[in-house]
């Protein structure tokens, strides 16, 4: 579920799978398995922490039809 | 059943195992990745008289030593912290892919256990004790401890699941991006400081040399006033200065700046380094905050096995002992960093200004604020009592 028709994607060819987007996020919708980082679209707010972290640039927030 | 679970190989982790197992506990450690010290997130320096309170120097994880500190106002103004004396290095360099093997390796000749490639996913608090589940390459399974030690890093589960909240704000965290540049001039007996609201907002940027003509050069700014990202500044910083240097490893991370928290236990649980965010607000250092809050987690966890007593009330001496050791420091540079923050450029340079071309001697943030307040006393009246 996306909210206001938004949602918060990774780029993988940026990320650096440090781990910094999941210590802001307070809804616990993301979790690194190694250097695979997920998004659950369910528990994410959209509050755009973790875009505002992200040392690498590699998070946005796009209309959630794209994909 | 465990005595102990550890969550999490880092230094804190593998310290709190280590001791623990020492102590005579049974003691499991899991690392969710499958290689202890790798991917690195970090700079690498660390102080050499107390890394030698907890580990013996082997070379084979030292890159490089210094002798101190160069720190660059915005106008480029310079101060020096050294010690005067050749051959008296104070700060190595390490190699924490090689370090971190070596302090998992000492766990396990202590007698704890470690599996790798395997995280924890819940726990479970259940008459006395607790179950934590843990999975691995898509198995899943339970094993059950008196106590979990939490040193999962700066995106800790295990204090979330305990019901410590570790979440941190915008204004509570360095984003950090660094390049191992090769090729690059430098004198490779300091380690440099830049500070600047433009060129690294809420943060700075470091060079620790890790060789010859080779440096971990990297940045940390603070996502509640950066206007891009880390890895922007970073690259604005090499391409002016390090034109000819050649990116070798590219590093990011987070590190937490909130200062001491209020507890770092609940029942049956203790959250060590990172995870507790035992990391410096001034510095960003964290390594030895993590290997003595690890020591006091697997003495605490002793205690308490002999005791057969879990709870967060007897967790408490945990508190204690790291509090009393380096809370106190945690919550004066955090003192430190609010202030430093809410100078513009215009003061920072004035501030350094006061003190160029100086030599201050010990390479310290409680020496070189000495010195600072002395030069300065009305800009840094309010703080003056933090130090004296």
């Amino acid at each position: 579920m996306s909210k206001n028709g938004k949602r918060v994607v990774v780029d993988r060819y940026k990320c650096a799978y440090c781990g910094a987007c999941i210590a802001v996020c307070k809804f616990n919708a993301n979790e690194l398995i190694e250097t695979f980082l997920i998004i659950d679209d369910e528990k994410c707010n959209v509050c755009k922490a973790c875009v505002k972290t992200c040392p690498m640039g590699a998070l946005a927030v796009i209309e959630a039809c794209e994909s | 059943m465990y005595d102990v679970v550890v969550v999490g190989a880092g230094p804190a982790g593998s310290m709190a195992a280590k001791t623990a197992a020492e102590n005579g506990l049974n003691v499991l450690m899991v690392e969710k990745r499958q290689e202890i010290g790798v991917p690195v997130r970090c700079a690498e320096g660390v102080s050499k008289a107390e890394l030698a309170n907890f580990v013996e120097i082997d070379k084979k994880w030292i890159a490089a030593e210094v002798v101190g500190a160069k720190i660059y106002a915005p106008n480029g103004a310079e101060i020096v912290l050294a010690e005067e004396h050749a051959g008296n290095e104070v700060g190595y360099i390490l190699e924490r892919k090689i370090f971190d093997r070596h302090l998992a390796r000492l766990a396990v000749k202590a007698g704890a256990d470690v599996i790798v490639k395997t995280a924890a996913i819940g726990l479970e608090r259940k008459d006395g004790t607790v179950k934590v589940k843990l999975k691995r390459m898509g198995e899943e399974w339970e094993v059950e401890a008196k106590i979990v030690v939490g040193a999962d890093g700066v995106e800790s589960r295990i204090g979330k699941l305990a019901g410590i909240d570790t979440t941190l704000k915008l204004s509570e965290i360095e984003s950090c991006t660094q390049y191992l540049m090769s090729n690059i001039d430098f004198d490779p007996d300091y380690t440099y400081f830049w500070m600047g609201n433009e060129i690294a907002p809420g943060g700075y940027i470091w060079l620790f040399p890790k060789g010859e003509r080779i440096a971990n050069v990297g940045i940390g700014v603070m996502p509640s006033k950066a206007k891009k990202e880390a890895k922007e500044y970073l690259d604005d910083f090499v391409d002016e200065r390090f034109k000819d240097g050649k990116i070798v490893e590219v590093v990011a991370g987070g590190v937490p700046v909130r200062g001491e928290i209020e507890t770092a236990v609940a029942d049956n649980v203790m959250l060590a380094g990172d995870a507790a965010h035992h990391a410096d607000p001034i510095t960003g250092g964290g390594i030895i905050n993590a290997l003595k809050a690890g020591k006091y987690a697997g003495i605490v966890a002793a205690e308490a096995v002999e005791k057969k007593n879990y709870s967060a009330e007897f967790l408490r001496k945990y508190d204690e002992l790291w509090k009393n050791d380096f809370g106190k420091t945690l919550r004066r540079n955090k003192i430190l960093q609010e202030k430093i923050l809410s100078m513009d450029d215009e003061t920072l340079n004035k501030l350094v200004g006061s003190l160029a071309g100086k030599n201050l001697g010990e390479m310290s943030v409680r020496n070189i604020t000495i010195h600072l307040i002395k030069a300065n006393p009305r800009l840094l009246w309010d703080i003056k009592d933090l130090f004296f």
